[in-house]
């Protein structure tokens, strides 16, 4: 027997209300395919390009507690749609990359001044954290990155200008940085 | 074989929602089955993060809707005979006194099922029961002693 879809909605809403949600996630459209939006109490915590993995990994993480509440990601759902639109330039949605380790929370938070339509090599970043010869393991950094898109590590370039990789596909870093008329 | 992880919640909510639904639907009607839903889940997911593994987690989402429901019609019609029959997975070590538990009242059996057939901790199967971890841990001992005794009364006929 399917369960009401307004029943189901108000378990939802009091899961909420009571506080007994670790991660709340929802599903949002974008040029590059479905995404999946999640956030914690502290901001926003994970987008991915494949919702399934990412709800284990999410569980792992912060918690089993992870549901379904599009609600609570309308905010970072909406500046994507801006961002995909070509309204906005810099996300202003809070993060939260409490379970990411120091070394590459540090790449992430570098990574994040990076300006819109603007490329960085994996080298020249690890300068920027004061570890000039980690060029590789900021790439690894880049590759494991929770919030792709709004922490823009499509901006991120091999010495030479190549693309080197994407954790979501080297298509999907081409039409980001198509999008934002950067150099490619 | 190792216990299989906690699945993250929305999965194992869309897994059996369904099912509870149906099971509360048929005892205690549309109306009061939206309640005791809410309720039931709502109890899976606040007990959800003491839970140790992932195992049984049909059972025990089914125990909780059944114990509620059992408190509903309870609260409505006082000492009225119930149909406690859910059917659980059978557990070698556990399945010659399944028979037996079927006479213990509610929360004992839920408390004693839960326990010993499923391995789940006190702390879960109290916040399962909407109690606390040494109310079940009571219940549970009760229901042994109780058990003790049905078992003892039988061999004795026998």
């Amino acid at each position: 027997m399917t369960v009401p879809t307004d029943l189901d909605r108000r378990f939802r809403e009091a899961a909420e209300r009571e506080q007994l949600v670790d991660v709340a996630y929802g599903l949002a459209d974008s040029p590059v395919g479905e995404l999946l939006v999640a956030v914690t109490d502290r901001g926003l915590c994970r987008i991915s390009y494949r919702p399934d993995e990412a709800l284990d990994e999410l569980a792992v993480q912060f918690g089993p507690r992870v549901l379904r509440l599009p609600k609570r990601v309308d905010a970072a759902r909406r500046e994507l749609d801006e961002y995909f639109a070509g309204k906005r330039r810099a996300f202003a949605v809070a993060t939260d990359l409490s379970p990411v380790p120091p070394f590459q929370r540090a790449a992430l938070e570098e990574l994040a001044r990076v300006p819109f339509g603007q490329l960085i090599t994996y080298g020249r970043l690890a300068a920027r954290i004061g570890r000039p010869k980690a060029a590789r393991a900021v790439g690894g950094a880049m590759n494991r990155n929770p919030i792709p898109i709004v922490l823009p590590c499509h901006r991120v370039v091999g010495a030479n200008g190549s693309l080197v990789g994407y954790a979501g596909g080297l298509e999907r870093k081409q039409t980001l940085l198509r999008l934002e008329g950067a150099p490619v | 074989m190792e216990a299989p992880p906690i699945p993250p919640f929305e999965r194992f909510y869309e897994e059996h929602r369904d099912e509870v639904f149906a099971v509360l639907v048929r005892r205690l009607g549309r109306q009061r089955a939206e309640d005791a839903f809410q309720e039931t889940f709502l109890r899976a997911l606040r007990a959800y993060p003491k839970l140790r593994h992932g195992a049984y987690l049909r059972a025990w989402v089914l125990t909780i809707a059944r114990n509620l429901a059992v408190d509903a019609v309870r609260r409505e019609r006082p000492r009225v005979e119930l149909d406690e029959s859910i059917e659980l997975p059978r557990r070698p070590a556990y399945a010659e006194l399944e028979h037996l538990t079927d006479r213990l009242p509610p929360t004992e059996r839920a408390a004693v099922v839960l326990r010993y057939a499923y391995d789940l901790p006190y702390d879960a199967i109290g916040a399962a029961l909407g109690s606390s971890e040494e109310a079940a841990r009571q219940a549970a001992s009760a229901g042994v002693r109780r058990l003790r005794g049905a078992r003892h009364a039988e061999k004795e006929l026998a």
